[in-house]
């Protein structure tokens, strides 16, 4: 068997762990368009801040490669798929054939048409070039003020990471709030505080409509609201939507990503997507949609590369989550957080605990006795619970008035459930 | 009124050198004798409720606390000594019955240390246990006065007599009667299940038998007492032989009682009593008031088991005890347990405890030497009982003209009793005596089963070493067989009652 | 593989488990060093809980298809691929609670060591894991039990 994986993350890896598990024999190859040994996207800010090495950037071992049989061809990015030919051809115009075929491509930023973004000093913030070019903006250039465009998950992460490296930084955000797709108003309040205890500005409901440069370089920004923020260097951290135009003119069929079914496998024979380039199920929303988070990458591409190796595995769906610490506030965010806020529906009721003191804010929306999300800031531990209660979609009305205490952990299950969950007869009742 | 002339028995000591603060200790103590102390973030102790059950102490990791007896509160006095006048002032502020638990606890004199055993020299060869067969099995039930046996022409024996029901016992030494109540689910079941891995039995007690421990009734004797709880046909006929309940050791001539807050859902349907009741064994039978009316009652229940069970009698070692067991035996019983003065209990009035009844050594030769005078030692099985503490006193109860032995205390202390004497109280801290839920499982039942079949299998393997050591290779052999124990510092009159010759002899 | 598994009709709620978990994962090996001076940097990897008479010891169940492995963007978290252990590498881990927000029993949490994540390891190089050595109502056992 001839695979042939395109793609280097958590979706890939996953896949190669799970193939490699099944068929020992079979002839794994990898194309990825980065030049890099397996790395953690997430950790790029970690690497801007300073707090890890570039050696602890790798995803896997050095040997992981090799340890899995994997003929790597790192920098080769791919340009045109063609199912009918069971090959894909790369930028520099090699091909490669496979029997099967993943794609794994995740997620490309997603940059908004602002006047003058062409500009020096104005920087996307998903892969280690970004930091690379940063860094070398930071040594070359006197920078003391920075702009992050987008208060969700990469902005606050880039955000933190250039407080870190002693810079004044300014959030700029479109939506009411913070995080405003994982978090509600509270919530997204604290951090602002948390933020702002820190030195850094943050701009609500407003965004960059001008880039404003000298030289070729930036020289500040222009708000919707009028106003001017002066600045060294702009992130632009939006989002990221599914890297699926080198599928232009492949027949394999995409929406927002590259749509697939409970095997992960494609409109096209033998082609299989995982990670941030695919639709799959929402749990919470019964629709397909891109979620793309890490943990669900990783689990498609297993799912993928275990079908892939002919055994029969179904991918039974995601949902959203998160866990993000912005200035030490530990926040989890699982499942639909907001979605009972404004809503008179009997079947809709919303649980808070506010402890200001201790810094907590935990919230649990629940729908008709089922919990679809919650929020936690602060207290974090035991968030894994919550988000197995959300997913298995069981009814906890009878947990109500301990889901937000302090104390709440395995022992307030139904026995029944504990037993399941501890994978087979793990505590005895 | 304060209760202020009654001072803590014990003194908890704490290395705070050694003292991690892990609070296991407030954790186990069910006395709420230890503490945290939020604010100064440390373990710390109050003397005053401590039992002496050394929970804290043995399951401390670093044994930074030790439990040591009050220091002296009182001025020496030979007579009047602490314990005395503890006692006095505890009445005098309570008014009631002192209780206690387990057996006996005064220095009185305990003969099994002063009987000695035989071994042989030159003259007739010792038995290697490991290298030869050496017979444990015994068993209990009535004995016919003589067999008769027939010669087939093609020269088999066949035995013509029939036997009376038999209890067989791997090795002499059984379970004393517990009831379910007195002591906890856990326990019971551990010694039901130990009784059934060593091939002997355990003892209900006079509190039914709960339907878990059903599968096992093959491997247990079940009482029918004062109080006839639990009883039914089907109790009777599960059970592998049925004991008259008429005194115990520790308290002869007195009733029992479980308190009502003991007597949950499970008790309840285990004895056959209102829930939350009391549960009030008579002191006498009300249908027993002599040797005949025994007789019915023994041939009452032989008639219900259709005659297919020993049926036995458990008497407390009084003044009469051998006149008593002569009467138990014409009565029809297959087995007499004769329950010594230091025999336990769950709970009795220190005075009776401590003062009421005889020694199980001068009850036993006594019972014994009468059966034999009598002719009718064939006819039922001596069980002896009232504090076993090694396979030593077994072996010399055997001697002395046991069949086997029960032993109830040593089981406890197996599973864990540290004999602090609370049983009454229902906070045991080792999950024996009590039915608090979080106490109860302090016991874990595998644990407490090979516990019990190891100190079971320990003592039979000495035994065997003994019985070899004196060149006998079957315990029936060594039964009654008084030439092989001497006293050492007995009088004339003793060693005349125990049927002995004084070592030297 | 052996996993460790609670009764929890056995448990006694005493918490030995804890210690002597922390113990085993302190730098001394000793208890009272580890318990004192070493205490506040270490984590026990197993937790009692406990709500009136229910209690039992919780440590990580070594999932045949971890959440936490999944979920762990740094790499910190692996298969043994000879024991089947799942291991956590703090000098790895960054604290990002993702593990911990995938956990569906809550076996993961924020570790004493620093800002990383703590599970239990089953006590590598250890025949039997220190909790079940040290449970003293064997209501820890490790076993292997098909699934």
């Amino acid at each position: 068997m001839n695979y042939l994986i395109v793609g280097n993350s958590a979706a890939a890896v996953g896949a190669i762990e799970a193939i490699r598990a099944a068929d020992h024999d079979g002839r794994i190859t990898l194309l990825a368009a980065e030049p890099d040994h397996t790395y953690s996207r997430p950790l790029i800010s970690y690497l801007l801040a300073g707090k890890v090495a570039g050696e602890r950037m790798s995803y896997r071992p050095a040997d992981f490669y090799e340890a899995h049989g994997v003929e790597a061809h790192l920098g080769e990015e791919v340009a045109r798929v063609d199912p009918a030919a069971r090959a894909v051809t790369t930028a520099a115009g090699h091909r490669f054939e496979y029997d099967r075929l993943l794609l794994a491509t995740g997620g490309k930023p997603f940059v908004p048409p602002i006047a003058g973004l062409d500009t020096g000093g104005v920087f996307t913030f998903t892969q280690w070039d970004d930091v690379r070019r940063i860094e070398s903006h930071l040594a070359e250039h006197a920078v003391r003020d920075a702009v992050v465009l987008g208060g969700g998950m990469i902005g606050l992460k880039a955000a933190e990471a250039l407080m870190a490296r002693g810079l004044k930084v300014t959030i700029v955000e479109l939506a009411d709030r913070l995080l405003s797709t994982t978090l509600d108003a509270e919530a997204g309040a604290i951090l602002v505080e948390a933020l702002r205890c820190r030195d850094a500005a943050v701009c609500l409901q407003t965004t960059v409509d001008r880039v404003l440069s000298r030289g070729g370089m930036i020289q500040g920004v222009h708000l919707t609201n009028d106003f001017e923020i002066y600045c060294q260097m702009l992130v632009v951290a939006i989002g990221v939507v599914p890297n699926v135009a080198f599928l232009a003119g492949s027949g394999i069929a995409t929406r927002r990503g590259i749509v697939v079914d409970e095997r992960m496998r494609t409109s096209a024979e033998d082609v299989y997507a995982a990670g941030d380039v695919v639709e799959a199920d929402d749990v919470l929303l019964g629709e397909k949609r891109p979620i793309p988070i890490l943990p669900l990458a990783y689990r498609q591409g297993f799912v993928a590369g275990r079908n892939m190796a002919g055994l029969d595995e179904c991918y039974h769906g995601g949902m959203a989550m998160n866990s993000i610490e912005i200035c030490d506030v530990p926040t989890i965010s699982i499942g639909r957080t907001t979605v009972c806020d404004n809503c008179s529906d009997e079947g809709c009721e919303v649980l808070v605990r506010r402890d200001a003191k201790q810094g907590i804010y935990k919230k649990v929306v629940l729908r008709e006795g089922r919990m679809v999300g919650v929020i936690l800031v602060g207290e974090i531990d035991n968030a894994g619970i919550f988000a197995g209660l959300i997913e298995r979609q069981l009814n906890v009305e009878a947990l109500k008035p301990l889901l937000l205490s302090s104390e709440f952990g395995l022992l307030s299950l139904d026995s029944e459930y504990r037993k399941h969950m501890v994978s087979g007869p793990g505590i005895e009742v | 009124m304060r209760k202020w002339l009654v001072e803590p028995d014990f003194l908890v000591e704490r290395d705070l050198d050694r003292c991690i603060n892990c609070q296991v200790c407030v954790r186990q103590c069910a006395n709420d004798v230890h503490y945290y102390d939020e604010e100064g973030e440390l373990v710390a102790s109050d003397s005053e409720h401590c039992v002496g059950c050394h929970r804290c102490a043995t399951l401390c990791p670093t044994k930074a606390i030790s439990i040591q007896e009050a220091p002296l509160q009182f001025r020496p006095n030979g007579n009047w000594t602490a314990e005395r006048i503890r006692a006095v002032y505890k009445q005098a502020e309570g008014g009631g019955i002192l209780l206690t638990a387990m057996g006996n606890d005064r220095p009185l004199p305990v003969l099994w240390d002063s009987l000695l055993l035989n071994a042989s020299q030159v003259t007739n060869p010792s038995i290697d246990p490991l290298r030869e067969p050496m017979e444990l099995v015994t068993f209990l039930g009535r004995k016919p006065d003589r067999v008769k046996v027939s010669a087939a022409a093609d020269g088999h024996v066949r035995l013509e007599t029939q036997l009376g029901p038999q209890l067989r016992l791997q090795t002499p030494i059984m379970f004393s009667a517990m009831s379910y109540g007195s002591i906890s689910y856990n326990a019971s079941l551990s010694l039901a299940r130990a009784a059934r891995e060593a091939g002997t039995f355990a003892n209900s007690g006079e509190g039914g038998l709960h339907r878990d421990f059903r599968p096992y009734a093959d491997n247990m004797i079940v009482q029918v007492a004062s109080g006839r709880f639990g009883v039914d046909v089907d109790y009777l006929n599960l059970a592998a032989a049925v004991e008259i309940k008429i005194g115990q050791g520790a308290k002869p001539g007195i009733g029992g009682h479980l308190p009502a807050e003991k007597v949950d859902a499970e008790i309840s349907a285990t004895r056959m009593i209102p829930e939350r009741t009391d549960a009030l064994s008579p002191a006498p039978h009300h249908d027993i008031y002599s040797i005949e009316d025994l007789r019915q009652l023994i041939f009452a229940l032989k008639e219900a088991t259709r005659y297919g069970k020993p049926v036995g009698v458990k008497i407390s070692a009084v003044h009469n005890v051998a006149a008593i067991a002569s009467g138990c035996v014409r009565a029809g019983a297959d087995f007499v347990s004769i329950d010594g003065v230091r025999g336990g209990t769950g709970a009795a009035p220190t005075v009776i405890r401590d003062h009421v009844g005889i020694p199980i050594e001068l009850a036993l030769a006594a019972v014994d030497s009468r059966l034999r005078e009598e002719g009718i030692r064939n006819q039922a099985s001596i069980v002896a009982a009232g504090s076993f503490r090694s396979s030593g006193d077994v072996i010399k109860a055997i001697a002395l003209g046991a069949d086997a032995v029960y032993i109830g205390t040593a089981a406890l202390v197996a599973m864990g009793c540290h004999l602090c004497q609370r049983c009454y109280t229902g906070k045991c801290n080792w999950g024996i005596a009590t039915q608090d839920p979080t106490l109860t499982k302090r016991l874990n039942p595998d644990v407490g089963t090979r516990r019990l079949t190891n100190l079971l299998r320990g003592w039979s393997l000495e035994i065997k070493e003994m019985l070899g050591g004196m060149g006998i290779n079957a315990i029936e052999s060594l039964r009654g067989n008084r030439e092989h124990l001497r006293g050492v510092g007995l009088g004339d009159r003793e060693l005349n009652i125990l049927g002995i010759k004084a070592a030297g002899e | 593989m052996k996993r460790i598994f609670a009764k929890e009709h056995l448990c006694i709620g005493c918490r030995l488990c804890e210690v002597h978990c922390l113990v085993q994962h302190s730098k001394s090996k000793r208890i009272i060093t580890a318990m004192t001076r070493e205490k506040s940097h270490i984590t026990p990897r197993v937790r009692v809980q406990e709500s009136g008479q229910v209690t039992f010891a919780l440590q990580c169940r070594h999932c045949e298809r971890p959440r936490c492995l999944e979920a762990c963007m740094t790499g910190a978290i692996t298969r043994d691929p000879k024991t089947g252990i799942i291991l956590h590498d703090a000098d790895k881990c960054v604290g990002c609670w993702m593990c911990l927000m995938s956990c569906p029993v809550g076996a993961i949490q924020r570790g004493r060591e620093g800002h990383v994540a703590s599970k239990c390891d089953l006590c590598q190089g250890l025949d039997v894991p220190a909790c079940v050595e040290n449970c003293p109502n064997e209501a820890l056992v490790f076993e292997e039990r098909s699934r």
